[in-house]
């Protein structure tokens, strides 16, 4: 559904990402997942159109998307959430919720009652008259998440939609993006939760100063010696290692 | 075609025309680097400042040159009240709403000296406002002279003060990291406010130096205001080295567009200029990318 | 969000109609004609400035525009006066689609729109002003002939009839926009254009379609006024005074509103008649009063005298609006 091919952004020096590829198939959940500052949010906005690669290309439903416009791209079935909430302020929730879903049709009385449904999906039910300024960080980011599924995506590219919420507030969108997956949308996530990741993911990648270290079934990928130190640092699975025969 | 004397002449006083031009765009531009602020009233300040100097000179004889002595410590007191007390609360810290409460002020401002002064434009004559210069074979107005010569000796002052004073430094400190600046105990309005009073203060200096060789009316500032905002737009909003060799720029272009399309045309250039550097090139010439 | 019934509109618009024939001075009615087209200019305003968030400063482009095609086309092509206004109104929207396509093309917003549009109405003013076709310094005076096919009236109360039935298609326009999927565009991509994006909004087509609606309406108030005053010159069309009274109408009455730049040009010109007539003469007094309300309606009422005056009625319980 999804192939990235080495992909590469700089940054007046800093290489971002460097040579990333990663693909996403039909219908399931993959990860991504990497230490603070590795590249992932970077990546993404590539993959939705919103910065243009230095180098590599965006191949989506068998086609080159990478120079499409990001409204292009959303139109083709593309949707993201911001790891940064970035709701319409002036707007209430079924409103923010309303513009995605204009996507797919003209009439205002449809596109309101496709927001109010929505919103109840991702549980923003009753909150639907709320200004979207006074949602919890957990409302923003359910905000988020059901703006995207207005569009009614193919692919769902979700940005650490779990960080910031609590133990609780975590198990209950767990179903909810599995709930999604189930009604046919693909998904790629970045997240940092391992649980969450364990839990949901296919497949997981992850990215370390802007290149792909690893990938596979999440279990194996979390044993992987490389992504230990690249989280905990140099020589850090050797500890871990000489802990474990230790213990 | 005129002779090349001509052209010479022209272009060097119009040089020297930018420099006070160039004066009034470094305050803007300071005020756009630290306050992230577009000024609007920039220009009715201008104003004032040239009335305040009329005044001193029309009422109590003072020389044009030495009233910049008293009207720019009025004029800094005047921008430090208007932006602690009335833009800066007025406006929330919105973009818009200091766009707008500028636009408000400049408004007010310029329908304040339409009511006290009617809409008569105003002159002083100096014995030396129409003294020349001779340079070689060239002839070089005398007030612009002056006004090229303390523009280059303010922007110096200014660079002193920004270098190697502690307020100078606060406010290069705001401009950088406002966040980190008001953790380590600055006090932002302050300093916000002490930047838009050194604004004003240039423009003292600057309608000091406009003067003995220009008039003043309640819309002179609005004739301005483009204008600065032009050299501050081309020389990269909030460099001050940009707004210097921008006004110098824009000094030159006036005077060869009104040398070669009149005066009323000549306006047009300056336009122009400001239109394609704000859709080609909006980070100007010397400008950090935005 | 406010958002009037269609109804109340109508009500709001056969009561403004009525207000002539109840016998009003000619001062008054005058007063009123010239609300009307402010109320039109800054209705052209809101839509660009108030819903999609790009305060221009140079609205006096498509203002001059459609005054200028108005006078120009009547006086030297002999075109009829309601053909000049439908090809006036046209121009505002041609004068607008060049603006926007240069500057969304540039990716400007707020203060740098600002600027450039105020630059762009300089220009045109200064073109004006200097060229022969549109009269020079001299500016253009209309011929004076009475009758509707000429769109003058004999009776100026008709004149009234014409502008505010203009000002009713603005309202109108503005309420489809809060009924629309293009106005729900618009206020997205003032709130946040790179979410918008994200949605699938194309923010470069929506920006062009509402500059082009905005110097639309705009021009046909500039048309309105060189058909009333009987005279224009560039100082007038394209002058940064009519720039300055559509953003305050608008703002001052509620930007983003549907009766803000009615309700603002109403209470901004009635007052600033009222200030002339107290202040006895006294230049620039109007004006002043003007930039005083800005100022303190920013300070104090950033949403407008509309939503003020929501805010201290009936605060009517929000209710969610589903099918
Ligand atoms: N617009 C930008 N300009 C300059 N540098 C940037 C920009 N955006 C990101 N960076 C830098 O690129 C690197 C990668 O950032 P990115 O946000 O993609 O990381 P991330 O993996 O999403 O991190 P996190 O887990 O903290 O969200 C960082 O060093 C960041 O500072
Ligand atoms: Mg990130």
């Amino acid at each position: 559904m999804l192939e990235v091919n080495s992909l590469t952004k700089r940054f007046s020096g800093l290489v971002a990402v460097d040579q990333a590829s990663l693909s996403v198939a039909k219908g399931s959940i993959t990860g991504l997942i990497g230490p603070n500052g590795a590249g992932k949010t970077t990546l993404f906005a590539m993959v939705a159109g919103f910065l243009n690669p230095d180098g590599g290309s965006v191949r989506y439903d068998g086609r080159d998307i990478t120079q499409l416009a990001p409204h292009v791209r959303a139109r083709a079935g593309i949707a993201r959430t911001f790891q940064i909430v970035q709701p319409f302020e002036g707007l209430n929730v079924q409103e923010n919720i309303a513009v995605g879903a204009y996507l797919h049709t003209a009439d205002a009385n449809e596109a309101m009652r496709q927001a109010a449904e929505i919103a109840r999906r991702v549980g923003l039910g009753a909150d639907l008259a709320k200004a979207s300024s006074d949602l919890t960080v957990a409302g923003r980011k359910r905000l988020e998440v059901a703006r995207a599924l207005a569009t009614k995506p193919k692919l769902l590219l979700l940005d650490e939609v779990l960080a910031g919420l609590n133990p609780s507030e975590i198990r209950d969108v767990l179903p909810l993006v599995r709930d999604i997956r189930d009604q046919g949308v693909t998904i790629l996530m970045i997240e940092h939760i391992m649980q969450a990741v364990m839990n949901l993911c296919d497949k997981v990648y992850v990215l370390s100063q802007g290149r792909m270290i690893a990938e596979g079934e999440p279990r194996a990928v979390c044993e992987d010696p490389h992504v230990i130190e690249a989280y905990l640092g140099h020589g850090a699975a050797e500890r871990l290692r000489a802990e474990q025969a230790h213990a | 075609m005129y002779s090349p004397q001509i052209v010479v002449e022209a272009l060097l006083n119009g040089l020297m025309l930018g420099a006070i031009y160039a004066l009034i765009a470094l305050g803007l531009t300071l005020i756009y680097g630290v306050l992230h602020i577009v000024n609007f009233a920039h220009g009715a300040l201008l104003t004032v400042a040239m009335f305040m100097v009329w005044l001193a000179c029309a009422r109590y004889g003072l020389d044009p040159y030495l009233a910049i002595l008293f009207v720019a410590p009025v004029m800094f007191a005047l921008g430090y009240v208007l932006q602690r007390f009335i833009i800066g609360p007025a406006s929330h810290g919105k973009d818009n709403g200091i766009l707008l409460v500028t636009l408000g002020l400049s408004i007010i401002i310029e329908n304040a000296l339409l009511a006290a002064f009617q809409s008569d434009t105003r002159t002083i004559t100096t014995d030396y406002s129409f003294r020349v210069v001779e340079l070689g074979p060239l002839l070089l107005s005398f007030p612009r002279v002056i006004g090229f010569g303390v523009t280059i000796a303010t922007t110096l002052l200014l660079w002193l003060v920004l270098h190697q004073t502690d307020i100078g430094k606060a406010i290069r400190a705001v401009a950088k990291e406002k966040l980190g600046a008001s953790l380590v105990g600055i006090s932002v309005p302050h300093v916000y406010a002490m930047t838009f009073a050194i604004g004003c203060a240039c423009l003292a200096v600057a309608a000091g130096l406009l003067m003995p060789s220009f008039y003043v009316s309640p819309k002179t500032g609005a004739a301005f205001v483009l204008v600065a905002f032009t050299i501050v737009v081309l020389g990269g909003m909030g460099s001050i080295p940009g707004a210097l060799i921008g006004g110098l720029l824009i000094g030159v272009v006036e005077a060869a567009s009104s040398l070669f399309l009149g005066d009323s045309l000549g306006q047009i250039g300056i336009f122009l200029i400001f239109i394609v550097t704000l859709l080609v090139r909006p980070t100007g010439l010397f400008g950090a990318r935005a | 969000m406010t958002r009037p019934r269609l109804t109340t509109l109508a009500i709001i618009v056969v009561a403004l109609a009525v207000v002539p024939f109840l016998g009003l001075s000619g001062a008054l009615l005058n007063l009123m004609i010239f609300m009307m087209i402010i109320a039109l200019a800054a209705q052209g305003w809101n839509i660009l400035g108030g819903y999609a968030g790009l305060s221009s400063f140079g609205h006096a482009a498509f203002f001059g525009a459609g005054a200028y095609a108005m006078a120009v086309l009547q006086t030297r092509f002999g075109v009829n006066a309601w053909i000049a206004l439908v090809i006036g109104i046209a121009l505002g929207a041609l004068v607008g689609a060049f603006i926007g396509f240069l500057s969304f093309r540039s990716g400007l917003k707020g203060s740098y729109f600002a600027l450039i549009t105020l630059a762009f109405a300089e220009v045109a003013r200064i073109l004006a002003n200097s060229w022969n076709f549109t009269g020079g310094a001299a500016g253009i005076l209309l011929k004076l002939q009475t009758g509707l096919p000429y769109l003058q009236f004999a009776d100026r109360r008709y004149f009234l009839l014409v502008a505010l039935g203009f000002v009713a298609i603005g309202l109108v326009v503005s309420w489809w926009l809060e009924h629309s999927r293009f106005g729900a565009y618009l206020v997205a991509l003032r709130e946040n254009e790179q979410a918008a994006q994200a949605l699938g909004v194309d923010v470069f087509a929506v920006k062009m379609k509402a500059i082009a609606i905005s110097g639309a309406l705009t021009a046909a108030a500039g048309c309105l006024y060189a058909q009333n005053y009987l005279f224009i010159d560039a100082n007038v069309a394209f002058g940064s005074w009519i720039s300055i009274e559509a953003l305050f109408a608008a703002i001052v009455g509620g930007s983003g509103t549907v009766l803000g730049p009615l309700l603002g040009a109403i209470v901004l010109l009635g007052l600033g008649d009222l200030t002339k007539s107290v202040s006895g003469g006294i230049p620039g007094m109007d004006l002043l009063v003007f930039g005083i309300i800005l100022v303190l309606s920013v300070a104090f009422s950033p949403n407008g005298l509309v939503m003020l005056m929501k805010s201290l009625g009936l605060r009517a319980p929000a209710k969610a609006k589903e099918a």
